[in-house]
């Protein structure tokens, strides 16, 4: 439609409001409080135009267009009414831009500066000083703060924390955070959602402070290194120091909307890390590491590897590939070992995480990856979480979800042995025994059939076997009663779960470790893929089955076949089609013998088969379960190489440490938990002699007599968009600034936002027959307590990179997690230090008394190096994905007596 | 049913209870018993007689007497005189001369016509008077449509400030279909010096309730509430025992008379803060959040409580419609103005010799109401202004005396009759020390959304404050009406943009009392 302002015929699209249509016709009205994401909160009004027809001035901000209507925003008169509410601002607080951390960025500035307000001409409060530095990441100054309610909105509507409001009235309106307490004492989970939102300088990211004016940093996009979301950053970098100032999440993002958590926006301290490796390093005669020039390095790296395939046969070595690097490192690291080691002994750590979730769901739908996407979790009308702690592992994520709870969308269900943060938002929550989940499942589907409530023609045109699936479900030990009796959730509980769940429209399921990581993995993850078909939840938008994968990169790695027995693409080794495909574009004879498994390897090298091995980007001493076993094995290693950023705890066990980048200096792809491939771009320079992954992989295929000719990064996406089908139509000149989900066949493809719409992978759906069974090791006399692992939100993983950043090291310290009853049993007090033992170690930590976890249970993160988890988690594995059972062990806790 | 001789109406509205109602009604029927007369006199509860700054007052029917200033002490010889010697007791005896037709004429009062008359907690007084005769007639007689046509034909204006006309609101909700709708009586009741509402309930609660039945008939509202401030406790217990025997009447619930609706009514109380009383700050304070004004469009008519449709009136407003229902639009329109038919509740306070309450016909002059009403100026004082519609008012000077007031002819000065509160202020008092206290309460009140209100209503308390101390040039003036004027054109709600009407009301007729305090500490610094 039509609407003239200031005498210009301008075109609006209807519903669009006038400061936006403005906005998009280049024309500039002054406004403070309205931000695209929080809406019109009308509370600035500076947005005020005259509209012909209208009694007095209407706020821009929230008024629709019509067609016709007559604008004016540029008049004397408007503007000296703009002109006037500024000043009157203005006159409030203390706005002194010298010191202001914002000047040169800030809303508030601008509007005045467009209206030449000079000075204030009203004097309205003394100049007092408010500030509040409590927050390790925030800084507040509230005599800054024009209570223009974004930092609100955006906290209770976007991320969904709930901790600011407005407290008093009139003249004294102020933020407060929870019931007016400090900010660093409050609920606030320093996301620094609001500090994104605020237009002025009263809400600061606390460690940018005088590190450079806004003007003088550049800002690069790229995506999180950290957890599976994939949110879109954006990276002030200071050119001149080569270092990071802050960081900002990218609005209108796919995955995450300009939202972060505190690691992706606070967490990059270890990208200057003064530890960084900035050179190659050989260890000497002596075991002591000594610099090396690249090419020394990468000759002796593969001299050693030649000469173990000559002494020990080509299936001596092994690698392990990497979750935090680019689709492309991955790519070069597999070809690598198929290629020019000539075996499939490649693995990484998606085995400790999902491999029973691609074990599972390809053998339930034939492919196994998260169904649906991000932006469409509040189409489900029930949200079911288990075996995750959402909001601690995959913030963005939980902000969706309360976002979707909070809009009246959808409703939560939360079944985890933990009451998570999320169980605050769920319309039920049942805390099973740990190891109990196909039984619970089971219940469920159990009372869904009693019920008639499964979807009756999604079972009969899209999915095989139900009979099966019935006659297992249907035994009498799945009754309500009897799974009460092995799970810990009551018979009620369980009906209104199952009623629950299966009468709404859509349901989706989203699960991680707690789901995959049992020795029953695969069946926890065959049993998710029951329910979901029972229920006809597949192949629709908000629906599925979402297991949330942990690693920035592990979707990528497992696509570009960093696994054993596929190739890129999970084309099988084992099938003479994709071996012939892959020999015919390598021009190389393959194997086609599956390969080992992360755990396999470890047993091989105790056992002698394996020789060489080479790390990239991974730090099993800490993540890897039973840690005492780990340490042996990389002990008895022959040639061990780690490339990495920092001297692991694995790297100091290497013979060759290689120096490589980290994701703020390179470029390439990761694909996040939603199959969503998008860009990284380099922002910095890397340190000293370190190079990019893929670089050093091609000088050790090289040097080892290959022909690899990688001019740039690009030249290896193209291959893989060559050899990996579902990746065939995402290029690098497309994946652009949405990225693209896969299957992208081809070129015009739009990519998939959800699988399985009209048929499965595989064709029909397939129902399994699971039984429950028992995890490993279970508690006994001597010890009594289920043991069961996991994160915290201001970790990561090993800690290689989180536990650079001083901030989030203050916040979370190593713990366990122990039930209000067994702490009184044991007469332990809250922070007390205890000593937790199982059959393969102790450790040394504090314990955190809480409501939050059940009796009988132990709850312990795996972060920390001072007070290692795996040295205690057993290495019973899935028989199937070979994943350890990291969530349940026998253990006991005893006092420390000083 | 039983014979009295006499009936004895004690008003215990709130103020008068706090000043000893109930211990004076204690004492009059332990009296009465004394002397054997219990079984001939009957003492009553009713709301507020219509007098202020009058202590205890009761009224003795059919004698039309009314005593003011009744204390415990006064009981043994008022029932001594008046009831076994039959004489009025005359130092207690309000003149009729001091207060003529007290509030008004009976024969012309709506919404106030059985106040002070019937005891307002039995259901069966009101039945006795007519009540519930309108519900009646619209439930089994009228069709929604019918209900919001007549009182589109009466012209009835909200009475809750803004005058907007009651019919159109309820058109806009009745039709709407398929969702639950609400109708919400507000009876915040926050403007400073404003009773009327607290007396209508107290004294009439069924005439509320039958007004707010017919409303939700109309606008197919299946459950009303009633938001009244937490202060007001009388009004909320009478409402409360008004709801629940209408409940046993078969009056409220499910099924009503037989005729197929359903209707519920609730009473929500509210924190008390003047902008609760701002629609949208109530329907957000009955939500359980601050009490902060939404954005309109869309209006509550449309979106309001839950989100669902939502109609809100004054209690006034919706007192009357039950009369306009029994007797019609054509006999409503009789009274009152073309513009403005009907009566309208003012409170009267300030400089006049009875401050009180009255009920007058759309259209009567200040000068009427000052001096049939409010008994004329106290003794000795003379009038410079009165403050009409609120502190959002307007200064009125004796040149203005004589303006027929309605919505329409208020409107030519760009005011309101607000909450119809009337402060009447006498010629020794400076205007700037009404303005500061206009200001202050303003400046006190604003909510803080918005930076024209927060900031402004600061600012002008500062420019006021700063003339009274003598620190002000004339400029301080202009700067003031400024102020105002952008308030007045760009502050979210209502209430930062009233500033401008009393700002400049002031600052026209009474420049030289602004001018006193500059001049004044002009001459002393000399
Ligand atoms: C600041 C402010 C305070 C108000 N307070 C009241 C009040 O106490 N009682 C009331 O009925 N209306 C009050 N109103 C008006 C209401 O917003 C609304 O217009 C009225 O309740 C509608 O009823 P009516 O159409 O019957 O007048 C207030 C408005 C504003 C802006
Ligand atoms: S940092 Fe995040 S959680 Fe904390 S107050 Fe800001 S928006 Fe809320
Ligand atoms: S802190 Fe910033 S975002 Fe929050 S109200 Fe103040 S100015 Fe607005
Ligand atoms: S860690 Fe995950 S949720 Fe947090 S910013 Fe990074 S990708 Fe987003
Ligand atoms: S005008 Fe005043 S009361 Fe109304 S929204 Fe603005 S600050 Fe609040
Ligand atoms: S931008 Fe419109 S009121 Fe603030």
């Amino acid at each position: 439609m039509n609407i003239v302002i200031n005498g210009t015929v301008c075109y609006a699209s209807p519903g669009e409001t006038v400061l936006s249509a403005a906005k998009n016709n280049d024309i500039y009205i002054p406004s403070l409080c309205y931000h695209n994401k929080t809406g019109p909160l009308g509370r600035c009004r500076v947005c005020m135009v005259y509209v012909e027809g209208m009694n007095g001035l209407q706020s821009s901000c929230n008024l629709p267009v019509r067609e016709g209507m007559i604008i004016t925003t540029d008049t004397n008169e408007v503007k000296a009414h703009q002109r006037l509410v500024v000043d009157l601002l203005l006159s409030s607080g203390k706005h002194d831009c010298l010191s202001c951390e914002q000047n040169g960025n800030c809303e508030l500035q601008d509007v005045a500066y467009y209206l030449e307000i000079e000075r204030p001409s009203f004097n309205l409060s003394p100049p007092s000083i408010d500030i509040d530095e409590t927050s390790e990441m925030v800084f507040v100054d509230r005599s800054k703060c024009i209570q223009c309610g974004r930092c609100i909105e955006g906290c209770n509507n976007t991320v969904v924390n709930e901790v600011i409001t407005f407290a008093q009235r009139g003249f004294e309106t102020k933020i407060e955070f929870d019931n007016n307490i400090e900010m660093g004492k409050s609920t606030c989970v320093q996301c620094g959602e609001c500090v994104q939102l605020c237009p002025v300088g009263a809400l600061i990211d606390k460690n940018a402070i005088s590190k450079g004016r806004p003007w003088e940093l550049e800002k690069v996009t790229t995506i999180c290194p950290y957890c599976g979301v994939g949110c879109q950053l954006e990276l002030h970098i200071n050119r001149k120091i080569n270092k990071i100032i802050r960081i900002t999440g990218v609005e209108k993002a796919p995955a995450n909307n300009g939202m972060l958590c505190i690691k992706g926006r606070y967490g990059f301290d270890f990208v200057g890390n003064k530890d960084r490796l900035t050179t190659p390093l050989i260890r000497n005669s002596e075991g002591k590491f000594e610099n090396s020039t690249w090419d020394e390095a990468i000759t002796f790296v593969a001299k050693k590897f030649k000469n173990i395939i000559t002494e020990h046969g080509n299936e001596a070595i092994a690698g392990l590939a990497s979750a935090k690097v680019t689709n492309e490192d991955n790519y070069a690291f597999q070809k690598l070992i198929r290629r020019e080691i000539g075996n499939n002994n490649v693995d990484h750590c998606a085995r400790l995480c999902h491999s029973s979730t691609v074990a599972g769901l390809a053998a339930s739908f034939g492919s196994g990856a998260m169904t649906n996407d991000i932006k469409d979790i509040n189409k489900a009308g029930v949200i079911l979480v288990t075996g995750s702690d959402t909001t601690a592992a995959h913030p963005v994520i939980s902000a969706r979800i309360k976002k979707a709870v909070r809009d009246g969308k959808s409703k939560v269900i939360v079944i985890d042995p933990k009451e998570i943060a999320l169980a605050d938002y769920a319309e039920i929550y049942a805390a099973q025994r740990p190891g109990s989940d196909v039984a619970v499942i089971n219940c469920l589907m159990q009372l869904i059939i009693k019920n008639g409530w499964e979807d009756k023609d999604y079972i009969q045109s899209r999915t095989e076997n139900f009979e099966d699936l019935k006659k297992e479900v249907m035994k009498d030990k799945y009754s309500p009663e009897n799974v009460e009796t092995l799970s810990g959730v009551p018979a009620a509980k369980l009906h209104k779960i199952a009623e629950l769940f299966a009468k709404a429209k859509t349901g989706s399921v989203f699960y991680s470790m707690g789901i995959t990581q049992h020795t029953t993995g695969t069946d926890n993850v065959k049993s998710i893929a029951n329910l979901q078909m029972l229920c006809g939840n597949l192949g629709k938008p908000g629906g599925g089955v979402n297991p949330l994968r942990g690693q920035s990169n592990v979707q990528g790695a497992c696509d570009m076949g960093c696994l054993p027995n596929v190739y890129p693409a999970y084309q099988k080794v084992t099938d003479p089609k994709s071996k012939s495909k892959f020999e015919n574009f390598w021009s190389k004879s393959l194997s086609d013998k599956i390969g080992l498994t992360i755990t396999e390897i470890t047993d091989s090298i105790i056992k002698g088969t394996i020789k060489g091995l080479y790390i990239m980007g991974e730090n099993p001493f800490i993540s890897d379960p039973d840690q005492y076993h780990t340490i042996e094995s990389l002990e008895k290693t022959e040639f061990l190489v780690v490339q990495d950023i920092f001297m692991t705890e694995t790297a100091e066990l290497a013979d060759v440490v290689l120096p490589a980048s980290t994701y703020a200096e390179k470029t390439g792809h990761f694909t996040n938990t939603e199959r969503r491939v998008q860009r990284l771009n380099p922002a910095l320079k890397a340190p000293g002699q370190a190079k990019d992954d893929w670089e050093i992989i091609q000088l050790i295929a090289n040097k080892m007599g290959s022909d690899w000719n990688y001019q740039t990064i690009r030249d290896i996406t193209t291959e893989i968009n060559a050899v990996a089908p579902s990746y065939a139509g995402i290029t690098w000149d497309r994946v652009g600034k949405e990225g693209l989900q896969w299957p992208c066949p081809t070129v015009d493809h739009p990519g998939t936002p959800y699988l399985h719409k009209d048929q499965f992978t595989r064709g029909l759906g397939l129902f399994h027959a699971i039984e429950f069974k028992e995890p490993a090791e279970l508690p006994n006399d001597e010890y009594p307590l289920i043991m069961t692992t996991g994160r915290v939100l201001e970790q990561f993983h090993t800690g290689t990179m989180s536990r650079k950043s001083q901030g989030l090291n203050n916040i979370a310290k190593p713990m366990v997690m122990i039930s209000v009853v067994d702490a009184e049993k044991m007469s332990i007090s809250n922070s007390e230090k205890v000593k937790v033992i199982t059959r393969r170690g102790e450790i040394e930590t504090n314990a955190f008394v809480t409501k939050r976890i059940q009796q009988g249970v132990i709850y312990i993160p795996f972060h920390y190096a001072e007070a290692p988890a795996n040295r205690l988690t057993i290495n019973a594995v899935d028989p199937t994905a070979k994943i350890p059972e990291y969530k349940v062990c026998a253990a006991k806790i005893s006092k420390i007596i000083s | 049913m039983k014979y009295f001789r006499s009936h004895i109406l004690i008003e215990t509205d709130e103020a008068s209870v706090q000043q000893g109602a109930r211990e004076v009604m204690n004492a009059l029927k332990q009296e009465l018993a004394k002397h054997n007369l219990d079984q001939e006199v009957n003492v009553l509860e009713t709301g507020s007689l219509g007098f202020f700054e009058r202590g205890v007052c009761i009224a003795v029917y059919p004698d039309d007497v009314i005593y003011g200033n009744v204390k415990v002490e006064d009981v043994s010889s008022l029932v001594s005189e008046h009831f076994l010697k039959g004489r009025p007791l005359t130092h207690l005896v309000i003149e009729r001369s001091e207060k003529k037709n007290i509030p008004l004429g009976y024969d012309k009062r709506i919404v106030l016509e059985n106040s002070g008359n019937i005891d307002p907690e039995e259901i069966n007084d009101y039945l006795g008077v007519g009540g519930y005769l309108a519900w009646e007639k619209a439930l089994l007689e009228m069709k929604p449509e019918d209900i919001v046509q007549t009182v589109k034909d009466s012209g009835l204006r909200g009475r809750g400030g803004a005058g907007f006309p009651a019919g159109i609101k309820w058109s806009f909700t009745s039709p709407i279909k398929g969702v639950q709708k609400y109708v919400v009586i507000n009876a915040d009741e926050g403007e400073p010096g404003t009773f009327k509402d607290r007396l209508i309930m107290e004294g009439d609660p069924h005439k509320l309730l039958e007004g707010t039945m017919i409303a939700s008939l109309a606008v197919g509202a299946t459950k009303a509430y009633i938001y009244i401030r937490g202060e007001y406790k009388l009004c909320i217990n009478r409402l409360q025992r008004a709801i629940d025997q209408a409940y046993e009447y078969g009056l409220l619930g499910k099924n009503i008379l037989e005729s197929g609706f359903d209707l519920d009514i609730e009473i929500e109380t509210g924190a008390g803060a003047y902008i609760c009383g701002e629609e949208t700050a109530l329907i957000e304070s009955m939500e359980g959040n601050r009490g902060i004004p939404r954005t309109k469009p869309p209006y509550p008519g449309v979106k309001g409580f839950m989100q669902n449709p939502t109609v809100v009136n004054n209690v006034e407003t919706i007192a009357n419609v039950p009369a306009i229902i029994n007797k019609g639009a054509d006999w409503y329109r009789n009274i009152g103005t073309a513009e403005s038919p009907g009566t309208k509740v003012y409170t009267i306070l300030g400089d006049v010799a009875v401050p009180g309450l009255c009920e007058v016909p759309m259209g009567t002059t200040l000068r009427t109401i000052i001096n049939t009403y409010g008994g004329g100026m106290k003794k000795g004082s003379r009038f410079k202004s009165a403050l009409v519609g609120g502190a959002a008012g307007i200064f009125l000077g004796d040149n203005m005396l004589d303006v027929k007031m309605d919505f329409h002819n208020l409107a030519e000065y760009k005011a309101v009759l607000g909450s119809g509160a009337i402060l009447v202020i006498n010629d020794s008092v400076n205007i700037v020390d009404m303005l500061e206290s206009v200001i202050k309460f303003f400046r006190h009140e604003s909510c803080g959304k918005c930076v024209p209100c927060r900031n402004g209503n600061e600012q002008l308390y500062k420019s006021v404050r700063k003339i009274k101390a003598g620190y002000a040039g004339e400029d301080e003036l202009d700067k003031m009406l400024l102020i105002a004027d952008t308030m007045q054109k760009t502050s979210f709600c209502a209430l930062g943009q009233s500033l401008l009407l009393p700002v400049k009301s002031a600052l026209d007729m009474f420049k030289d009392d602004f001018l006193s305090y500059i001049n004044k500490k002009k001459a002393i610094n000399k």
